[in-house]
């Protein structure tokens, strides 16, 4: 069996359907472990205190909202190519869900930060590419919004998906090196890298296990609400098309 | 092509063509800011650069929806479609047109504007060269913004939701250029980074233009 | 070489309108369009002309041949007539206008901005850009609206003078032109909508 089959609407309906009840169990699982254990069963930091724990919201957000943009621009790829249906509304379901998962990444970002550095707003390279991330969520979304054509959407927000990702990258540079240029003083940076890729290595196991756990159930939780959103594209797609075969006076 | 060139440069030329809007948006907006943040000529000196580079990329961003906007109403697009020119190369002259009579006054005016600010001596050389490198990068992106959004109707907002994160590398690489032209600080890697930027989008984005562009005509 | 459709399915709007079309246009030929409204008269020319893709079916001998006319000229109206038809002349890489000109009657016109034309004038300057292409087959929909009866004349005559120069012409129209043409009615060709019991048939 191919895995294409899965682009049709009817088949992905009826599947994602049967394994949705699993995944929303899994995940809300996921969450809530890895939540509970994170917040009461892990030690503070030594250096931090207590407020590193928001990194159990935190991580999980900014990793989804990045991943979904790839979802999306995998999903836009796949209508361009092959014009299957259901990828076009895939990508247009996951917008909501990657931009609330920016949201999430930068406000919990604001929270940990307040304490951290003082502020609750620092242009620091990681936290505007996120502001960055999230504006581009804001217009894919509202061209689909603006387009009556889902077809004519579809074609539209895919090239405009693929154009975004290259300025994204370009972005993400830029404002690295932005920021480079001016502050000097690196404390701030010093205090963003914990929320980075090197907080594994930082992080000691105690923090990590649970932090795994999170993420997981976060990745679920996305695949949850994308499974979800879609099947309900697919439905509100053809109420559509009946409308116009009914105008149409068939 | 060159018919293309010469007759858009006609029409923003001639009587309604809105040749010179763009400039004199520049002009206010570089009068307003003293307004709003005070004559301290120090304050003006060092935020002189960002705020002329911002000026210069509203004023691109406020003349993108008449880029294609009246070709398309008029059915220029379509015959133009119909041509044997090919519409990646038809989008490509429409944005150097732009760029001629947009970004390039933008260009020459910015100096001007920057004695109204107090931009330092040495500053004025790198903000000219800064935009004479960038505007045209603001061009390019800003009419695939416009094929994006060329047949909706209220399309001039989310041309500019669409088109303004696209901005932020060219305006992160102009802006530190003429920042650091005007502290007299080494240079060279913003600089490179804003060429490559404008000679990447003017390479391989009309290619994008013009598939938007076909979606839209459909 | 002549113009084929074979099978031709089109949409509009996300709906099959025409299906199993298939015809041909020889040079020298005319072939007039009929059809109530909403058949998709516009449609298939737009696809013919190749600004939108048909669902299926096969298009031959089309690609960089077609000049197309619909309601809208691409007139600037701060340009004179003479900048207007050179332009296109120029884009489409073909001679001069003075032919055009000649056929619609614009030398009188040559110098005013086109914006200052009566809707008749500038529907004549719109069909004199066909001239100035070098197309062989022109693909005109309604081309006669806003014309008054000369008008309609110098119009057909512009058209018997191609046909007879080995080009051809689809038009869609609901007067008649007096041309000497064959008519095809597109009221047998109208799609029917698949069968509902079928979920992807009411998707796309």
């Amino acid at each position: 069996m191919s895995l294409w089959e899965y682009a049709n609407p009817k088949k992905f309906l009826t599947t994602s359907e049967r394994v949705l009840p699993y995944v929303w169990a899994v995940s809300l699982a996921c969450i809530a472990v890895g939540l509970v254990w994170g917040f009461f069963f892990t030690p503070d930091d030594y250096r931090q205190g207590s407020t590193v724990k928001i990194i159990y919201l935190h991580v999980p957000a900014a990793l989804m909202a990045i991943n979904g943009w790839l979802m999306m621009l995998v999903a836009s790829l796949i209508w361009v190519v092959r014009r299957h249906h259901v990828s076009a509304l895939a990508a247009r379901a996951a917008a909501p869900v990657g931009a609330t998962m920016t949201v999430i990444a930068l406000v919990t970002g604001a929270i940990w930060g307040q304490p951290m550095w003082g502020t609750w707003w620092a242009w620091d390279p990681r936290l505007t590419s996120f502001l960055i991330l999230f504006l581009f969520y804001l217009g894919y979304m509202a061209l689909w919004e603006a387009i009556d054509n889902p077809d004519t959407a579809a074609d539209l927000t895919s090239v405009l998906c693929l154009v975004g990702s290259v300025f994204a990258i370009l972005s993400r540079y830029a404002v690295n090196f932005w920021n480079q240029g001016l502050h000097q003083g690196a404390s701030v940076m010093r205090a963003a890298a914990i929320t980075g890729s090197d907080t594994e290595e930082k992080v000691s196991n105690v923090f990590f296990v649970p932090l795994m756990v999170c993420i997981v159930g976060f990745v679920l939780l996305f695949i949850a609400l994308v499974l979800y959103r879609t099947g309900t594209e697919i439905r509100s797609r053809r109420i559509r098309a009946l409308m116009a075969r009914e105008r149409a006076g068939a | 092509m060159r018919a293309l060139l010469v007759r858009d440069l006609k029409l923003a030329f001639r009587a309604g063509g809105g040749f010179g809007l763009g400039l004199a948006f520049f002009l206010i907006v570089t009068v307003l800011v003293p307004f709003s943040v005070g004559p301290q000529s120090d304050l003006l000196s060092t935020i002189a650069p960002g705020v002329l580079w911002l000026g210069a990329l509203l004023a691109c961003l406020l003349s993108l929806d008449r880029l294609l906007a009246l070709d398309w109403e008029d059915g220029t697009l379509d015959l133009l479609a119909t041509a044997p020119l090919p519409l990646e190369a038809a989008v490509s002259v429409k944005a150097l047109a732009h760029w001629l009579t947009t970004g390039l006054p933008l260009v020459l005016a910015a100096p001007v504007l920057g004695v109204l600010l107090s931009l330092p001596g040495p500053g004025y050389l790198w903000l000219v060269v800064s935009l004479a490198l960038g505007t045209p990068a603001l061009s390019v992106v800003g009419t695939f913004g416009a094929a994006l959004t060329v047949g909706l109707k209220r399309g001039g907002l989310l041309l500019s939701l669409l088109v303004l994160p696209l901005y932020v590398p060219t305006l992160i690489f102009g802006a530190e250029v003429a920042r650091r032209g005007a502290a007299g600080m080494e240079l060279a890697t913003p600089l490179l980074m804003l060429a490559g930027i404008t000679l990447g989008t003017a390479a391989l984005l009309p290619f994008a233009s013009a598939a938007v562009l076909r979606v839209n005509l459909r | 070489m002549m113009l084929r459709v074979q099978d031709l399915a089109i949409a509009r709007g996300g709906l099959p309108v025409l299906d199993n079309l298939s015809f041909a246009l020889e040079p020298g030929q005319a072939l007039i369009l009929r059809g109530p409204n909403g058949i998709g008269k516009t449609t298939l020319l737009r696809t013919l002309a190749g600004l939108q893709p048909p669902l299926h079916g096969l298009i031959e001998g089309a690609d960089e041949r077609v000049a197309y006319a619909a309601h809208s000229d691409g007139l600037k109206p701060t340009l004179t007539v003479t900048e207007n038809l050179q332009f296109w002349a120029r884009i489409f890489g073909a001679g001069t206008i003075d032919a055009a000109l000649e056929a619609y009657d614009l030398h009188g016109l040559a110098e005013r901005p086109a914006g200052s034309l009566s809707a008749g004038q500038k529907r004549r300057l719109g069909l004199a850009r066909l001239l100035v292409t070098g197309r062989p087959i022109w693909i005109l929909d309604e081309p006669t609206v806003s014309l008054d009866t000369s008008a309609v004349a110098m119009f057909a005559g512009a058209v018997r003078d191609h046909l007879k120069r080995g080009g051809s012409a689809l038009i869609a129209t609901h007067i008649d032109l007096g041309l000497d043409a064959e008519v095809l009615d597109l009221a047998p060709f109208r799609a029917t909508l698949p069968a509902l019991d079928d979920f992807d048939g009411a998707f796309t």
